[in-house]
């Protein structure tokens, strides 16, 4: 089941294109980028992944999709299109239209993304009687209909109980039940196992891969764990420091990863041998106040030359499909 | 067996006791009152408590159980009035104040202030003086110096559930700002108003009283605890008892209305509980 990567999209439409976003915020080190040049676009019934360790800009760039940024940040450049409509330029109340009906967001922390004080049954139904004119009961029989897709054992039930009431993976169904209410084209998740245990987070994993063959959507899936990326995504995007490094299939990223900080990160993947010593990428992310010059990963990266401290290098196809940037690679 | 939560609370049962009990003589006035309230009898004045009398009677003979019954009428009326004005407009510019911030907040904020920099009994007497006595006039007077209270409350609560998780999950869903507000954050903020509200009922019966004590309450013969206690201090020195009762009257009540709001806030927020008694519990 491979997919073409974002500028090799000939033959697929993608309902969601994003080009050279910029995301800039003002704070005590004056007004600096979180994300920049960033390009992507995904397609109906293809999935995401975007991988980065924290403060890599990956959730900026999933809350840019909604328009839902911070007060301190701003899209400083680009375009978002979903569905040929550019996003950016819309209304107040025409972004309140859009979310929801055509991209939903998939939070981290179930519990705490759950109103404490409504059942889950009327959250849904609420998120339902925002888009759609039905009656208070018809809302909420859809709501009984959406947990049983996310698979909610006894709906009915859950659906008049309270989210402390609903053990951990029980609420992330519920929150992906929310997400889904209004049948959005477009699904953003970030980061939507991180709390869960790890048997959950399989089982939760699961579900999504399966709802999104099932109801065919567009899919954005933001984590920093590739066990995660290897099991649902089709294609993936590694961003350091608010850029892409690397873009490919999951095949190809896997096999051949170009980037050194994509090799990095899947050296420091374990792989359960007793004798192994994780290997770690040394040195820290730089402060994004300060980006170095050249390639923002050129501190930390073994096989830097002075044109990567130099230069920025540039996002380039160094194999077919397959993006990085990297000056140091040569073409296989 | 554990009893339920409520009641091994002990301010809240004994709150709610006296509550109950001040409410249900207010509302069963007619049929707790053994005499009317202007019903005189002036051969029997400062009467001790007695079967006939279970209070005793005032400077005119009249019976003051009957009017300490009818007096929690008017009492509590302006009570409820006022805290629910009151707590509805603080409520309301609270939300709004804090949500929106920026001007919004600045202007809301210092209009606040300027209502917070009278003294609160001041602006009530002025206010009264103007609109003239009456259950409504009165309301009014509290409700205008009482809606600050509510209004610095709710913001604050609001500043913190803005930035909840759930609130941005409802602003991905789609929701606009009433949605938000009415539906996710003002649920989440009752606590905090209830409370206020349950002891801002024993504030506004002080504060009723006291204009009533200074003549600005509804005017005699209406039979207000304040105004009877104020005449009662002018036989204070031979007979005390007008001022005690009807001091006794509004001590009481005030304190039912603070033990409840006590109770309630206990009850409603688990980390206040904790506090000073040892019983931490997981956030």
């Amino acid at each position: 089941m491979m997919t073409t990567p974002a500028t090799m999209l000939a033959d697929k439409k993608p309902v969601l294109a994003v080009e050279d976003l910029e995301i800039r915020i003002r704070g005590e080190h004056g007004s600096f980028s979180v994300v920049a040049d960033m390009s992507l676009a995904v397609a109906a019934g293809e999935t995401l992944c975007i991988v980065g360790e924290s403060g890599c800009g990956k959730s900026m760039t999933a809350l840019a999709l909604l328009r839902l940024l911070p007060e301190a940040a701003e899209i400083a450049g680009g375009r978002v299109e979903i569905n040929g409509r550019d996003v950016l330029k819309l209304g107040a109340h025409e972004v309140e239209d859009l979310r929801g009906e055509e991209i939903a967001m998939i939070f981290q922390e179930p519990l705490t993304a759950l109103n404490p004080v409504m059942t889950i049954g009327l959250q849904i139904a609420e998120a339902v009687r925002q888009h759609r004119k039905v009656s208070a009961s018809a809302a909420m029989a859809q709501a009984v209909e959406t947990l049983k897709l996310v698979q909610m054992p006894d709906p009915e039930r859950r659906a008049r109980q309270y989210p402390h009431e609903l053990s951990g993976g029980m609420r992330q169904r519920a929150m992906i039940a929310l997400a889904l209410a209004c049948d959005p084209k477009i699904i953003v998740a970030d980061e939507p196992t991180t709390a869960l245990d790890v048997t959950i987070q399989a089982q939760i994993l699961g579900l999504i891969a399966d709802l999104q063959k099932r109801l065919g959507s567009a899919q954005i899936l933001i984590t920093h764990d590739l066990g995660v990326v290897a099991e649902v995504a089709d294609r993936v995007i590694v961003m350091y420091a608010g850029r892409k490094v690397e873009e490919a299939s999951v095949y190809d990223l896997f096999d051949h990863p170009i980037h050194p900080y994509t090799k990095g990160l899947m050296g420091a993947i374990p792989r359960g041998r007793a004798s192994e010593r994780l290997a770690d990428i040394p040195g820290t992310v730089p402060p994004m106040w300060d980006l170095p010059k050249g390639c923002a990963f050129a501190p930390r990266c073994p096989g830097a030359s002075a044109r990567c401290l130099e230069e920025r290098p540039l996002f380039e196809e160094k194999r077919p499909g397959h993006f990085a940037a990297c000056w140091e690679h040569d073409d296989v | 067996m554990r009893m339920p939560k409520p009641l091994r609370n002990p301010s809240f049962v004994i709150g709610a006791a006296i509550t109950l009990f001040i409410v249900g003589c207010a509302v069963l006035a007619p049929h707790v009152a053994p005499y009317g309230v202007e019903q005189m009898d002036m051969r029997n004045r400062f009467a001790g408590p007695s079967l006939e009398h279970l209070l005793g009677t005032d400077n005119f003979g009249r019976d003051l159980w009957s009017r300490m019954v009818f007096g929690a009428r008017i009492s509590l009326m302006i009570a409820l009035i006022s805290v629910g004005g009151a707590a509805l407009i603080g409520t309301v510019v609270g939300l709004v104040s804090g949500y929106f911030g920026g001007w919004v907040d600045l202007v809301l904020g210092r209009i606040t202030d300027i209502f917070l920099g009278f003294p609160a009994i001041i602006l009530a007497l002025a206010i009264v003086a103007v609109l003239g006595p009456g259950i409504v006039n009165v309301s009014l007077a509290l409700i205008v110096v009482f809606w600050t209270e509510y209004a610095r409350v709710v913001r604050g609560a609001t500043l913190v559930l803005r930035e909840q998780n759930y609130v941005q999950a409802a602003r991905a869903l789609g929701a606009g700002p009433l949605r938000i507000i009415f539906r996710e954050i003002l649920p989440n903020a009752l606590g905090p108003i209830i409370v206020l509200a349950s002891l801002g009922l024993g504030t506004a019966i002080i504060a009723e009283s006291a204009l009533s004590f200074l003549g600005f309450g509804l005017p005699p013969p209406a039979p207000t605890w304040g105004w009877t206690l104020s005449y009662g201090t002018r036989f204070m020195r031979d007979e005390p008892w007008l001022a005690i009762v009807s001091g006794a009257a509004i001590m009481i009540t005030v304190l039912g209305f603070n033990l409840l709001g006590d109770g309630l806030r206990d009850l409603l927020d688990p980390r206040q509980l904790s506090r000073g008694r040892g019983e931490r519990r997981k956030a």
